[in-house]
C-alpha cells in the first residue's frame, strides 16, 4: 500500500502544478470562463483541451497493459450509461461553481494560497458530501449507482 | 480584471494535470478524481481508493500549486468575500459532485479521456449550469 501512495503523491503535486500554471486556482478565471455574456477568457478551454488529450492517451495506453505497475489492476468505471443522479447532481454541482468558481480540486490546491475563502469552500464542501451521504442512506431516497470517479 | 494568460502556458497546464491523471492510472490503476479522494479521506465513500493512496492524492495538490507559486508565477487569485455565498457554494459542490459520482477532474479530464457517455453529458451539465448561474448573478440579478 505504501508503495502506491508515492506515485500518487506524485500524482497529486503535478496535478496541482499543472492546475495552478493554468491558473485554474483563480476563480475569477474560472468564472471568466462560464461568463460567456461577459469578457469571455478561454483559458479553461485550452487546460481542459490539454488535459484530456493527455488523459486520453494514458487511458489508451492503460488498455494495453493487464495491470498497473504497483497494483493489482485497473479501477476504472464501468457504467457508461447516463441516469437521474448523475445529470441532477452535475446540475447542482455547476450552480455552486458558478456561484463562486471553485471546484473540488482547484479549492483543496488553493488552500497553500492563504486565502481563508478556500478553507471556508472546502469545509462547507465536505458538509455537503456528508449531507449526501445521509441523504443516500435514507432508506426512501436509496439509490444504487456506481462510481465513475 | 485579470491579465490574460497565454494560450501555450494554458496548455501546458492542461498537459500537466493530464499527465498526472495518466501517471496515477498507470502506476496505480486510479481514476484522478479528486472528490471521490476528498470522500475518501474523510471516510464518507463508499467506495473507491485505499485511504493512503487518496490521502497522499490530495495532499499533492497544494504542494504542486505552492511550488508553482514559488518558482514559476504567483497567481493573482480573486475571489468573492461573501461567507454565505462561499459556504452555499461548497454545500453545493460537495453535495452534487457525490450525487454525480465525480467533478471537474473525475467526468471531465479523465471520463471525456476515455469517452464514457456518463461521463460527456456530466460535463455538459455542470458546464450549462455553472454558465447558467454565472449569467443569472452576473447579468440577471448582481452586476
Amino acid at each position: 500500500m505504501l508503495r502506491a501512495s508515492v506515485p500518487a503523491l506524485i500524482a497529486g503535486v503535478l496535478f496541482g502544478a499543472g492546475l495552478a500554471l493554468g491558473d485554474m486556482v483563480n476563480p475569477a478565471r474560472v468564472l471568466g470562463f462560464l461568463d460567456i455574456a461577459g469578457a469571455w477568457d478561454p483559458v479553461l478551454a485550452f487546460v481542459m483541451g490539454g488535459a484530456v488529450l493527455a488523459s486520453a492517451v494514458g487511458y489508451l495506453f492503460s488498455r494495453r497493459l493487464r495491470q498497473p505497475l504497483f497494483g493489482r489492476s485497473f479501477f476504472i468505471p464501468e457504467n457508461r450509461r447516463p441516469d437521474t443522479p448523475l445529470i441532477a447532481g452535475a446540475a447542482l454541482f455547476g450552480m455552486g461553481w458558478g456561484l463562486v468558481g471553485f471546484c473540488p480540486g482547484p479549492a483543496i490546491a488553493g488552500l497553500v494560497y492563504g486565502k481563508w475563502q478556500a478553507w471556508v469552500f472546502v469545509a462547507s464542501m465536505i458538509v455537503g458530501m456528508g449531507l449526501q451521504r445521509l441523504a443516500a442512506a435514507r432508506p426512501a431516497a436509496r439509490q444504487s449507482s456506481p462510481a465513475d470517479a | 480584471m485579470l491579465e490574460t494568460l497565454p494560450p501555450a502556458i494554458a496548455i501546458a497546464g492542461g498537459l500537466l494535470i493530464g499527465g498526472a491523471a495518466t501517471l496515477l492510472l498507470l502506476l496505480t490503476g486510479r481514476i484522478a478524481g479528486v472528490s471521490g479522494m476528498v470522500a475518501t479521506v474523510v471516510r464518507i465513500a463508499d467506495a473507491g481508493p485505499p485511504w493512503r493512496l487518496a490521502a497522499a492524492f490530495v495532499v499533492g495538490l497544494p504542494l504542486g500549486a505552492g511550488a508553482v507559486a514559488a518558482f514559476v508565477r504567483e497567481p493573482n487569485i480573486q475571489v468573492t468575500e461573501s461567507v454565505p455565498l462561499l459556504i452555499v457554494a461548497g454545500l453545493l459542490v460537495g453535495f452534487g459532485t457525490r450525487l454525480g459520482n465525480g467533478c471537474t477532474s473525475g467526468h471531465g479530464v479523465c471520463g471525456i479521456g476515455r469517452l464514457s457517455l456518463r461521463s460527456v453529458l456530466a460535463t455538459a451539465t455542470f458546464m450549462a449550469s455553472g454558465i447558467a448561474t454565472v449569467f443569472v448573478t452576473r447579468h440577471l440579478v448582481g452586476a
